[in-house]
């Protein structure tokens, strides 16, 4: 099992009546990628999904998979298998009956279907479950049969709906790894629907992070993480979420300084992508992790301690925002603390106050 | 504070006055709804002496079957005195088809509105319902001038037809609603998975609609059995139904009024829905809640 397809999308368009979900949407997928779409509720990700397997009709544009235009294709014709959120199961079928049922309507001889299904349920440990219905097993089990169901098709391109979000936190983070050993297995190409930018950065080859009918920004995980595009990029990844101090920028003897409020943060070395103007808004993004103790640091009174295991945040404030600080976790601090802290230069992102795009 | 008993494990019943009050409403309640099956009954064991010594109440003083074996074989409707098993055989003979094509049209035409939505589905359904308010004897003489034009007036086709197209919105309606109810991701994964139209009806929509089936049967069957007046207009006189036939026994004018036969006759017409509900209220109960919260 593992043949793999390139998918391509060109000025894809999908609309509700008036309502626009794509604007001109172009996403370039090579074979045996992992691709992950990013993004919060409502912005397209699982509508375009749903296009690529045909099962919603695009207004206009072009949908490419492995070297076919599948625009009007059948989703059967379109060699894409699909896993959805809510597993979808059928509820009449035995897990062998549910795992078959496809290759079944394709007219497949008895004993392939046989060694297919054997295979994979065997490559995810749901062979002592074949003779049972779907309502005698667990989430985790249901969605590893909702898996194979895929898996048998042999399709070059598996396209997941949210696999994991109607699971427990632990199963969730099982399956995961699963989930990333299997594309590893098959090399097939995977798309995958997510609003958890967990999920996002550890499965991932590239992600496309989107938000209001178009992608923010595509790339790889540690792109996305490190160097976000816009504000919304960084805010949307990671968590506890970046910080944003608002401020303005100013020359001080050449040297470009972040004010805000009397806190004066230097941005000596700070790769602009074009030159700073004098007196520009800005908001000055910084991870909670890169925020670093130091002694000749900007002073600031820790307010709340949130000891989570294997970190310690420390919430306080500076210039009237609310600031996390993300400290190892043998650190000795409690409320109260008054706490010296550096923003290296490296670490900080400049972003536009009114167009939230990435200085 | 004195607290007199600790409150601890299961919370102890009372009798109280309201529950004593509830209950006997309930037994009023169903002693009234009762007593004139009850009648009907007693009155269908009695010989026509013991009825005519007026006590309706009375139980029999001898119990004889006469009155149902004279009601089942040897009754006059008309000039013929075959009793009322004629009529059962024809209601038999216009309940089946009728029930099965019925069902079969209304499930496929609300799994078609509810997963494939084929442009204008939301009218043909808002149009459906709205012609069920409609009250059907507007469309009687239409439809017999219809049925003669084709040829198939007074026929069992024409009567299969009928009760068909009259309980399409009903029936539409049940089918869609559960079907809406279903998971729109399981109809993607099959489509996913090739199957077409009517492969996904069958092998997935269907045998998920078993309880919808029973509770549209029951529906039907009590309709159509207890139907009167399109079986007298359409059937033809060779096919009309049991209640017609009823009928026929019950309001014959001349000669003696044979009580305990019309009330014999009367039951085992009543027989086929008062069995069918015994035997599937649950189911019944079930399904219209289930309807009602959707609806």
């Amino acid at each position: 099992m593992s043949h793999t397809s390139d998918v391509s999308l060109r000025g894809v368009e999908i609309g509700y009546g008036p309502v626009r979900v794509l604007d001109r949407f172009d996403l370039e997928i090579k074979a045996s990628e992992f691709v992950v779409l990013l993004g919060p509720s409502g912005c397209g990700k699982s509508t375009l999904l749903n296009a690529i397997a045909g099962l919603a009709d695009i207004d206009a544009g072009e949908i490419w998979i492995g070297g076919r235009n599948v625009t009007w294709a059948e989703p059967k014709d379109r060699g894409i298998a699909m896993v959805f959120q809510s597993y979808a199961l059928y509820p009449r079928m035995s897990v062998r009956g549910n795992m078959s049922f496809g290759l079944k309507v394709a007219g497949m001889p008895r004993a392939e279907i046989d060694k297919r299904v054997r295979e994979a349920a065997e490559m995810l440990r749901i062979t002592e479950y074949l003779d049972r219905k779907p309502s005698e097993l667990s989430g985790g089990q249901r969605q590893r049969v909702a898996i194979g169901r895929a898996l048998v098709r042999d399709a070059g391109v598996f396209l997941l709906d949210e696999p994991l979000s109607n699971l427990d936190a632990q199963l969730r983070t099982e399956l995961r790894i699963e989930i990333k050993l299997l594309h590893q297995r098959l090399g097939a190409t995977m798309i995958y629907v997510t609003h958890d930018q967990i999920e996002a950065m550890t499965l991932a080859d590239r992600i496309a992070v989107m938000k209001d009918r178009r992608i923010q920004q595509l790339g790889t995980p540690h792109d996305i993480y490190f160097h976000p595009a816009n504000r919304f990029v960084a805010s949307f990844v990671g968590a506890p979420k970046m910080n944003f101090l608002p401020g303005r920028l100013s020359l001080s003897g050449g040297v470009p300084v972040f004010r805000t409020g009397d806190v004066i943060i230097s941005l000596e070395g700070y790769a602009f992508a074009a030159s700073p103007l004098e007196g520009a808004q800005v908001e000055l993004g910084i991870r909670p992790e890169h925020i670093a103790p130091g002694p000749d640091g900007q002073n600031v009174v820790v307010d709340l301690v949130e000891p989570v295991g294997s970190d310690i945040y420390a919430w306080s404030t500076l210039a009237g925002v609310q600031l996390c600080i993300r400290l190892p976790a043998e650190t000795r601090v409690v409320r109260g603390d008054v706490l010296p802290v550096i923003f290296p230069v490296h670490r900080i992102n400049l972003f536009d106050a009114a167009s939230g795009d990435h200085l | 504070m004195s607290a007199a008993v600790n409150p601890q494990g299961r919370r102890p019943q009372h009798l109280t006055p309201g529950r004593i009050g509830l209950y006997a409403f309930l037994a009023i309640t169903a002693a009234f709804f009762l007593t004139p099956l009850y009648i009907m009954v007693v009155t269908s064991l009695k010989a026509m002496p013991e009825i005519r010594g007026g006590n309706m109440l009375a139980l029999p003083a001898h119990v004889t079957f006469d009155a149902w074996v004279k009601a089942w074989s040897g009754a006059c409707t008309g000039l013929t005195c075959r009793g009322i098993q004629v009529g059962f055989w024809n209601s038999v003979r216009i309940l089946v088809p009728s029930v099965v094509v019925s069902i079969a049209v209304g499930a496929v035409t609300g799994y078609a509105l509810s997963f494939w939505r084929p442009r204008g589905a939301g009218l043909l359904f808002g149009l459906l319902m709205a012609v069920a308010f409609v009250p059907y004897q507007v469309f009687i003489y239409p439809l017999v001038r219809l049925f003669s034009l084709g040829g198939m007036n007074n026929s069992l086709a024409a009567i299969v037809t009928v009760h068909t197209m009259f309980g399409l919105p009903t029936m539409t309606l049940i089918f869609r609603n559960h079907f809406a109810s279903l998971p729109i991701e399981l109809f993607k994964a099959a489509r996913v998975d090739g199957a077409g139209f009517w492969r996904i009806f069958s092998a997935i929509m269907l045998p998920m609609a078993v309880p919808i089936i029973v509770v549209a049967m029951i529906l039907q069957v009590t309709g159509i059995w207890n139907d009167f007046i399109l079986g007298l207009v359409f059937a033809g006189r060779e096919n009309l139904p049991m209640t017609v036939q009823l009928n026929n026994i019950v309001n014959t004018t001349q000669g003696e009024r044979e009580y305990n036969v019309d009330m014999a006759a009367t039951l085992l017409t009543a027989l086929v829905p008062l069995v069918v509900y015994f035997v599937s209220g649950r189911w019944f109960v079930r399904g219209i809640a289930a309807g009602a919260v959707k609806g």
